[in-house]
């Protein structure tokens, strides 16, 4: 969702300054005497509004991200449905068409199925994830001393590689790791493996899920707050508000779409976790997810066929979701004033 | 209208372009890599692709190269290390270059080997020089030869052992489990390491079918309905043993967290009493002692706890296999360069391991296996096609850490479930595989 690059606008391509002609050259008076002999006019009349070429200039703008669009995000999606429908082991140059039987496989094993209870872990740990957010999203968006100080230490952790991440927090969580010291000096021994057991792993890498990721919701909503007019505050506070009335009735409503996104992201997010505990555990001790199986499926048991339907299904839960998220809550213009 | 054409244009332009640079098609030609008669008159510059890229950056396999040279004047070879060489080079195969010379990728099914590689001769010309040719024979044909081979068994630190008190080899599961505990009580040492987090290291019990019943043709006998994990058979032993090292707390106290790294230098340090690994690791701990100003002497290596009529076993397998692309266009030189690094390069005595050659001896590093009589047997890779499929379908994966993973949860009580029940799904899992995959 969040990596297909922004379409430009459509008309800022077109627009040229009138005081060129169309190779670029000044098209100063003199400049036009010397190049259009007199009675020349109708021939070259046609105006540049009208011309083939500039209705084709924007789409000269947008051949180069097109075609990176297509060629690496819809063509690879089209071949995936395509193996999807076949018994592919992703090597072997022949593949038999198989028709749904890969989705009847899927719909038909639970066992595939379970892996999303992982994800609710990760679901969990989002709402947790867009409350701490929110909440420094609003104090830092006051005069605050340090201001800038804090929010890029909340942001900071965003920046970092996954697979950083992933192996900083394996020497975190391990035996007598940073997290057991740091225990010790506050005086508390807990002899305990924090990836040792499925529950304790999991709320352990949705933890790092956590510390990764809230510094994208944070920057989001602070976008979005800081958009909210100086002038709505001061009213609100010659009217006598406080500052939790400024945040129920100026901040919470104008930051609605944005708090909208970050659910879906929130959401899609929590189905497809793979990087933290694919590097972390690997799935082992009970904490694989549905993409981590699949990449299981497709590259260690050669199922590229099912993977790729694993894949597919995946895809359309996270559609489905999003739509009857975006059913029950639409995303109604904003009013302030 | 303009502009619904000038984007379907564009779609189109983009299509042909990802069509065009999909279809190499185009079949191998079948035609043998046949070593050059004349060293002088072959020429030309192959590619080798490999998985140590230790050995490329720090210039030995130049090296090896620059010797090849001597005999061989006028081939180029360069080398490609790949890091993650399975999953790369896997995608690779799909088009048509794929280097000269390339190590045959696991996940490459062995009927497809024609598809992708020259054939190196019949079965009846190389089965009598090499081991292990049987691994790559397709329709009597064989497709890659051996870099060379190990043998599995437990890399152990001989002081720790000898500190706890403990003289000969356990010979049966039960004598090592003892041993264990004995480690455990008398010394400082964690007794076993899973290294349950890089998950691979436990891929390595699997290579001791063979060793606990002395049986080359165990691997091919799993090629069936015949649930390898019943009572007796060689896979259950071997888990069985897993299991109970693992519930009576004879291995390191947070598994989750293991580091390959560090076990190295803790082994070599005397801090870890055994692993289970491949002949190949000695070279790397004996290493490690030196590093850490220990004794390389004190790294020793052990078979399997079973025995038969006596004496201990060991299942040789092979490495991975170099072959030949179909699509090579110096096969002759890519020919002469297997054959020369595989005989006379030096580089499978250099690594410790079994060479290829069947006339070479075995390496220093096998020499207790040698003096304690220990039998070598090489395994049988009739079938493996099959057990391969079996194992895929059946997603247990007897190459892969998962399963084990697993039966080390339940041992340690993170997962459900109760061993026999555990056995039970995975004989229920493979023999409805196997008959599928059989029909």
């Amino acid at each position: 969702m969040t990596d297909t690059p922004p379409a430009p606008p459509r008309t800022e391509p077109a627009r040229r300054p009138r005081q060129t002609t169309r190779d670029g050259r000044p098209a100063g008076p003199a400049a036009a005497a010397a190049r259009k002999p007199p009675g020349d006019t109708r021939t070259r009349g046609r105006s540049w509004r009208d011309s083939p070429l500039r209705r084709a200039t924007p789409w000269f703008f947008l051949a180069v991200p097109l075609a990176l669009l297509i060629t690496f995000t819809y063509v690879p999606v089209a071949s995936m449905i395509s193996y999807s429908f076949t018994d592919w082991d992703g090597v072997s140059p022949d593949r038999a068409f198989t028709g749904v039987d890969n989705y009847v496989q899927i719909f038909t094993r639970p066992e595939l199925f379970r892996v999303f209870f992982v994800s609710g872990y990760y679901l969990a740990a989002s709402a947790l994830q867009i409350g701490v957010a929110l909440y420094f999203a609003t104090v830092l968006s006051f005069d605050l001393r340090f201001r800038n100080f804090f929010k890029g230490i909340l942001f900071f952790p965003y920046l970092i590689n996954g697979v950083a991440i992933g192996f900083v927090f394996l020497y975190f969580f391990q035996d007598g790791g940073t997290l057991d010291s740091v225990l010790a000096w506050l005086g508390v021994t807990a002899d305990h493996p924090w990836l040792g057991d499925p529950t304790s792993a999991n709320v352990s890498l949705a933890g790092v899920s956590v510390w990764r990721f809230t510094g994208l919701n944070f920057v989001l909503f602070l976008g979005a707050i800081q958009s909210i007019p100086g002038e709505l505050y001061e009213a609100a506070q010659l009217d006598g508000a406080g500052k939790w009335k400024q945040f129920r009735h100026i901040i919470a409503p104008s930051i609605r779409p944005v708090l909208s996104l970050s659910i879906i992201l929130a959401v899609s997010g929590s189905l497809s976790v793979f990087e933290i505990p694919y590097i972390m555990t690997g799935g082992a001790t009970g904490t694989s997810t549905f993409v981590i199986q699949t990449v299981k499926l497709a590259f260690q048991f050669n199922k590229t066929g099912l993977a790729s339907a694993a894949a597919v299904v995946l895809l359309a839960i996270i559609l489905l979701i999003t739509w009857i998220q975006r059913r029950l809550v639409p995303d109604d213009k904003v009013d302030l004033v | 209208m303009g502009k619904t054409k000038t984007l379907t244009g564009v779609l189109l332009t983009v299509a042909m372009l990802t069509v065009a640079g999909c279809s190499g098609g185009g079949a191998a030609s079948g035609e043998t890599a046949a070593a050059p008669a004349d060293p002088n008159e072959v020429s030309g510059g192959i590619k080798v692709l490999t998985q140590r890229t230790d050995l490329v950056q720090n210039g030995t396999l130049k090296r090896y190269a620059a010797e090849f040279n001597k005999v061989y004047p006028k081939v180029k070879v360069t080398f490609e290390g790949i890091t993650d060489y399975e999953g790369e080079v896997k995608i690779r195969m799909n088009t048509k270059t794929y280097g000269d010379v390339l190590m045959i990728p696991a996940a490459v099914a062995k009927n497809d080997y024609p598809k992708f590689f020259a054939p190196l001769g019949t079965t009846a010309e190389l089965a009598g020089k090499y081991r292990f040719s049987d691994k790559s024979e397709v329709a009597g044909k064989v497709y890659g030869i051996a870099q060379f081979g190990t043998a599995n068994g437990f890399v152990y630190n001989k002081a720790v052992w000898r500190k706890a008190g403990i003289a000969a080899w356990p010979k049966t599961p039960q004598e090592f489990l003892a041993d264990l505990k004995a480690i455990g009580d008398k010394t400082e040492a964690v007794p076993y390491y899973t290294n349950f987090k890089d998950g691979w290291p436990l891929v390595q019990w699997t290579a001791n079918v063979g060793s606990v019943t002395c049986d080359a043709k165990a691997t091919d006998k799993l090629a069936g309905p015949v649930s390898p994990w019943r009572a007796g058979g060689e896979l259950r032993t071997i888990d069985t043993l897993v299991h109970d090292m693992v519930k009576q707390g004879l291995v390191e106290k947070d598994p989750t967290t293991t580091n390959w790294e560090t076990s190295k230098a803790m082994l070599a340090e005397g801090k870890i009493g055994a692993m289970m690994l491949g002949s190949w690791a000695i070279t790397q701990m004996q290493g490690a002692a030196k590093e850490a100003g220990g004794s390389p002497a004190d790294i020793g290596f052990m078979p399997f706890p079973a025995q038969k009529d006596g004496k201990f076993c060991a299942t040789l397998v092979s490495d991975y296999q170099q072959a030949v692309s179909a699509y090579s266009e110096n096969k002759s030189a890519a020919r002469a360069w297997i054959d020369w690094f595989t005989e006379k390069s030096g580089y499978s005595e250099q690594e410790g391991a079994v060479p290829a050659v069947k006339s070479a001896p075995m390496p220093a590093t096998l020499k207790d296996f040698v003096d304690n009589d220990v039998t070598f047997t090489e395994r049988s890779e009739a079938a493996t096609a099959l057990v391969n499929d079996i194992d895929n379908a059946a997603e247990i994966g007897l190459n892969k850490p998962d399963y084990r993973q697993k039966l080390i949860d339940t041992a340690r009580g993170a997962q459900e479930g109760s061993l026999q029940d555990f056995f039970a799904d995975l004989n229920k899992r493979w023999d409805e595989a196997a008959k599928n995959a059989g029909s």
